[in-house]
């Protein structure tokens, strides 16, 4: 179980990096997103990996870690808020600038690429 | 009266000019020279203690704990210095009170002096290097304000930058010396460093030292090749350029070869070193000062001349070359500042510093030409004046040494010829200044200066002739208190300070070059024909120049990194990160050791390869965004589901709510920005990208798979233990939350609430293009609130909040709790947006999500503040049990009015974010505020 779960880690980290490392900021919003669910995941298996142990006293013989989960709980919820942030922060670069370039202006090198865009706006 | 008073009370003193400005100049003056003065009288009371052997020290504890400590220290040396610096100042401060003329800010001029002179004597009462070292610093940083002071002058500027950038640099590398002698010493303090006798000069480091403080020595008094900085710093007022440049800071660095002499001092390198900058400056000043036609020029070659000459005799091996040089140090500082007086009255009576212009002030002003005739012949090395005592001394220790082994004849030959040149530069100083014919168009008809302005003249010129006349009387206990804690021996060779030692051959040397000098000045235009064949070089290009390559070398090296791009930033941060943490996995053995592991069953396994395919076909069908939305949305329910597998119920529940919270913001954000990516990454850049990703997978999971196989040592035995006697809950995750760690709860939800504040604020103004149609030109439908989703939505939210409340008020004891009622609330009431529109919600809920979030932070932190009151430490829980009719036996907890405050926090940020950014969308999107 360790090692599929250890695997499915690497596959989400993976994602969430190539997409953090695109163009544009729709992508790299879901690639922190991804990217955010790796690091819950990471942070949470620092408790080990338990079958059937809440940690509900008096529901399991033994309790899964607690302390990784109630961290993990805050992380996810502030997760949500950061998100939130780069979303509104990618739209109003957007709205500003008139672009969804990371960089906040379009790429010299792709003149071709803008106008193919402005031709399906 | 302490020595720590004396350099507190100089400091208090920097800002007096500025408070008494306003007085008038005289009143100015007057209690700008009250600190020094006392300052002055103070040290002269400790003259006696002192020479009678007594070494004064002072400590004050600063940062005990990294050994950090103030100390003071006077001893011979250090009274010395501190008898120049405030006397010479004094003079100064009301010499500078007739040279600036009265439109001046004297005032800021005053306070820049004292400040320095604050600094200056710092360092040589410092007994602690680090503490010397800070007040090094901003002599160099109160030379550049003083420099720059007429401001207005390029000149000016150039000087000061050029003077703080050398002196500057110099310090830098002074700190790295301090910072290597007192590793190796194992302590700062100067006494203890001074006392460490052989132990850096046989260290291995010690040529790296060496090189380190001379170089800060070397740039300070402008000893070649770093003595080109002070002739421009002569761009300052002169009061400056006599106090500073000539008698004090330039002296600094010599001090500190001083200072250091016994513990650097007696090595091949060191004579070497110091005695070659000493020789090639003291020559190379000499020479050029006689070319200067700008009077402060001249004086400002001849310091350089004069430096290089104290620096020459602390590279002799002799211990009467020490004592020559501390003689020679306080000779000078007397003579020089006189000249540079006599010269600024030039200057300001006669309106020009161009000795070609300036001829026969004689008839003009014969009192100050007596006075400056004296100094300069004190500064030619006359007899019956103080300059030809030390200079005598001087070329006395050139004939016993050898630092160049069989070519150390050369060093008096040349000692004589700088001789020479100084004799002439002096000659000229004298003669085409007050004879020569008369003057040629001066600006102004030269007259007297005012009675006062003569004062620390006339004082300075006494002193010289006073100590050239009756040397051991005047200054003989006291020279040598300071050679003897220069050179930190128990007996002093024998000398004499007497003007008469006989026909020898000093004598002779001197001799020669007074009338060699007189004949030089004879034929001095032959010298400045042959001179004017070489071109004329200005350190001032040279310098601005160089600066100008390395910034325009820097700003291109900073244009290659700084392209601008936030992928390349991103790729260069996680390449380095790959690698840093690559580097320690190498050296990694026996990583798995295999702890109990888990069984894996078919559902496991299936829920694994979902999720590993929905984040590949996220990554695949990026460019089609909606695709990657619902292939992401795949991946986040099956992390919570995960969760619930993996015992975690809490987490379960957070995640699939967020989730849905998630997929609503990103399907708004969708709306606004453009639906498809177009294809523009260079096929490298997607190979890059790949393996960079791939890497950071490969590393995250070998980590996570190391860590996750090793035996768990943790904290968490304490909080399943006093779950429920401490905090009155079974759910453990939710008792840490809301009590063991319910501070950090509160930061949490105070960030959450900053966040959508801050979300808020980026929402206002925004000026977004409302989209029409969707990415195939397909228009939107017009059925916007289809009325099946509103009736069973409009139904589902008393259950939805019903739930709310209900897993709310079980958090403590079951799976729950503010965070995840909170989601769930949210979500009830952004569904209602969904379904019936902003239009349709607004009359409803009337209420405030900004309150929401205030309220909720206020009552979370008040249930803390709250066990104040019954006095225990802030957030401390009470919890009892109360047995009600009916319901029968319920539990009341302070933690539960915590946790309110955590839900409507977490209520109002999710709405104030999902809300107003669905507000957006329909004509009721939020009003531009003002």
């Amino acid at each position: 179980m360790e090692l599929v779960y250890v695997i499915c880690v690497g596959v989400l980290t993976f994602s969430g990096i190539f997409l953090c490392l695109r163009g544009r900021t729709f992508p790299v919003v879901v690639g922190l997103t991804m990217l955010g669910y790796a690091v819950n995941m990471f942070l949470f298996s620092s408790g080990r990996l338990h079958l059937n142990g809440a940690a509900v006293l008096g529901k399991a013989e033994q309790y899964a870690d607690p302390l990784p989960q109630a961290l993990v709980l805050t992380a996810i919820v502030i997760g949500f808020a950061m998100i939130a942030f780069v979303v509104i922060l990618s739209m109003r670069a957007r709205a500003d600038l008139g672009s969804d370039f990371v960089d906040g202006r379009e790429p010299p090198d792709t003149s071709k690429m803008i106008d193919k865009k402005r031709g399906q706006a | 009266m302490s020595l720590f008073t004396v350099v507190a009370l100089l400091l208090i003193g920097a800002l007096v000019p500025l408070l008494t400005e306003r007085f008038g100049r005289a009143i100015n003056t007057l209690c700008t020279m009250i600190a020094p003065a006392i300052g002055f009288i103070y040290v002269c009371s400790l003259i006696d203690n002192v020479t009678s052997g007594e070494r004064i020290v002072e400590y004050i504890e600063w940062i005990p704990l990294v050994g950090l400590t103030l100390s003071m220290h006077l001893d011979g040396l250090a009274l010395m210095f501190a008898l120049l610096i405030l006397g010479i100042g004094l003079l100064i401060i009301l010499y500078a009170s007739y040279y600036l003329s009265d439109k001046e800010a004297v005032g800021r001029f005053y306070s820049y002096l004292i400040l320095f002179m604050t600094a200056m004597l710092s360092i040589v009462l410092s007994n602690n290097v680090l503490q010397m070292w800070m007040a090094w610093e901003v002599t160099s940083i109160s030379s550049f304000l003083l420099i720059s002071y007429w401001g207005q002058k390029s000149e000016s500027r150039k000087g000061a930058r050029m003077a703080l950038t050398i002196t500057g640099a110099g310090g830098l590398a002074l700190l790295a010396g301090l910072l290597l002698i007192g590793q190796v010493v194992g302590s700062y303090e100067l006494s203890v460093i001074l006392a460490s006798g052989d132990l850096l000069t046989h260290h291995n480091l010690y040529p790296v030292m060496l090189i380190l403080v001379l170089l800060g020595a070397f740039t300070k008094s402008a000893q070649f090749p770093f003595h080109f900085w002070l002739p421009h710093a002569m761009a300052a007022p002169t009061p400056v350029s006599a106090y500073l440049h000539s008698a004090t800071m330039v002296k600094a660095g010599i001090f500190l070869m001083a200072r250091f002499y016994p513990v650097l001092a007696g090595t091949d390198m060191w004579f070497l070193i110091v005695t070659s900058a000493g020789l090639i400056t003291l020559l190379l000043g000499a020479y050029v000062a006689l070319f200067k036609h700008d009077l402060k020029g001249l004086l400002a070659y001849s310091t350089i001349s004069h430096l290089g000459l104290i620096t020459l005799l602390l590279g002799l091996d002799t211990k009467l070359a020490a004592v020559a040089a501390l003689f020679h140090i306080m000779n000078h500082a007397v003579f020089k500042a006189s000249l540079f007086m006599a010269a600024g009255i030039i200057d300001h009576e006669s309106g020009t510093r161009d000795m070609r212009k300036l001829n026969g002030l004689w008839r003009f002003m014969p009192y100050t030409a007596t006075l400056a005739m004296v100094a300069a012949a004190s500064m030619a090395g006359v007899p019956l004046f103080n300059g030809f005592l030390s200079k005598e001394m001087f070329l006395a220790e050139t004939l016993h040494q050898h630092a160049f082994g069989f070519l150390s004849w050369m060093i008096p030959v040349l000692a004589t010829l700088a001789g020479i040149f100084s004799v002439a530069y002096s000659m000229r100083f004298i003669h085409d200044v007050f004879f020569n014919g008369d003057p040629i168009d001066l600006p102004k008809t030269p007259h007297e200066p005012p009675r006062f302005m003569k004062v620390p003249i006339e004082i300075l010129v006494v002193l010289c002739i006073a100590v050239g006349i009756f040397p051991a009387f005047m200054v003989g206990d006291f020279l040598a208190t300071a050679a003897l804690s220069v050179l930190r021996v128990e007996e002093l060779p024998y000398y004499s300070l007497s003007i008469w030692h006989g026909f020898n051959l000093p004598l002779l040397m001197s001799a020669i070059a007074i009338v060699g000098g007189l004949i030089v000045y004879a034929y001095r235009n032959h010298l400045y024909r042959f001179q004017s064949q070489f071109m004329e070089t200005d350190a001032k290009h040279i310098f601005e120049g160089a600066v100008q390559r390395i910034v325009n070398n820097a700003s291109r090296l900073y244009a290659m990194f700084d392209t601008g791009s936030l992928q390349r930033y991103v790729a260069a941060l996680l390449t380095f990160t790959i690698i840093l943490i690559a580097q320690p996995l190498f050296g990694f053995q026996n990583a798995f050791s295999i702890e109990r592991m888990q069984p894996i069953s078919g559902i496991e396994i299936t829920a694994a390869v979902i999720m590993c395919l929905a984040a590949i076909a996220t990554v695949v069908f990026h460019r089609q965004r909606l695709m990657a939305l619902i292939a992401i949305s795949v991946v986040g329910l099956i992390v919570s589901v995960s969760f619930a597998r993996l015992s975690a119920p809490d987490l379960a529940l957070t995640q699939l709510s967020v989730e849905v919270a998630t997929v609503i913001l990103l399907m708004l954000a969708l709306f606004f920005l453009p639906k498809k990516t177009p294809s523009e990454s260079a096929p490298s850049r997607v190979v890059r990208d790949l393996g960079i990703a791939a890497a950071l997978g490969g590393l995250v999971a070998t980590i996570n798979y190391i860590f996750i196989t090793q035996p768990l040592a943790s904290i968490s035995e304490f909080y399943l233990a006093n779950s429920k006697t401490g905090g009155g809950g079974t759910n453990a995750v939710n008792v840490i939350l809301v009590d063991f760690r319910g501070l950090d709860t509160l930061g949490e939800i105070l960030v959450l609430g900053i966040a959508a504040l801050g979300i808020f604020k980026l929402m206002a103004r925004i000026k977004l293009a409302m989209p029409t149609t969707d990415v195939r030109g397909r228009p939107w439908s017009t059925d916007r609130h289809p009325v099946i989703l509103s009736m069973i939505s409009q139904g589902l939210l008393p259950l939805a909040l019903l739930v709310s409340f209900y897993i709310f008020l079980r958090g403590h004891n079951l799976p729950g709790g503010g965070f995840i009622a909170g989601l769930i609330t949210s979500i009830a009431i952004i569904q209602q947006y969904i379904a019936h529109g902003v239009e349709w919600v607004k009359p409803r809920i009337k209420v405030d999500y900004q309150n929401f979030i205030a309220f909720g932070v206020l009552i979370a932190a008040f249930t803390g503040i709250a066990s104040w009151g019954f006095g225990y430490p802030f957030m401390t829980t009470w919890f009892d049990y109360f047995d009600i009719p009916v319901i029968g036996e319920i539990e009341l907890a302070s933690a539960l009015i915590f946790d309110l405050g955590v839900y409507l926090t977490v209520v109002g940020s999710t709405l104030l974010i999902l809300a107003h950014l669905g507000k957006l969308s329909t004509p009721e999107r939020p009003k531009v505020e003002s």
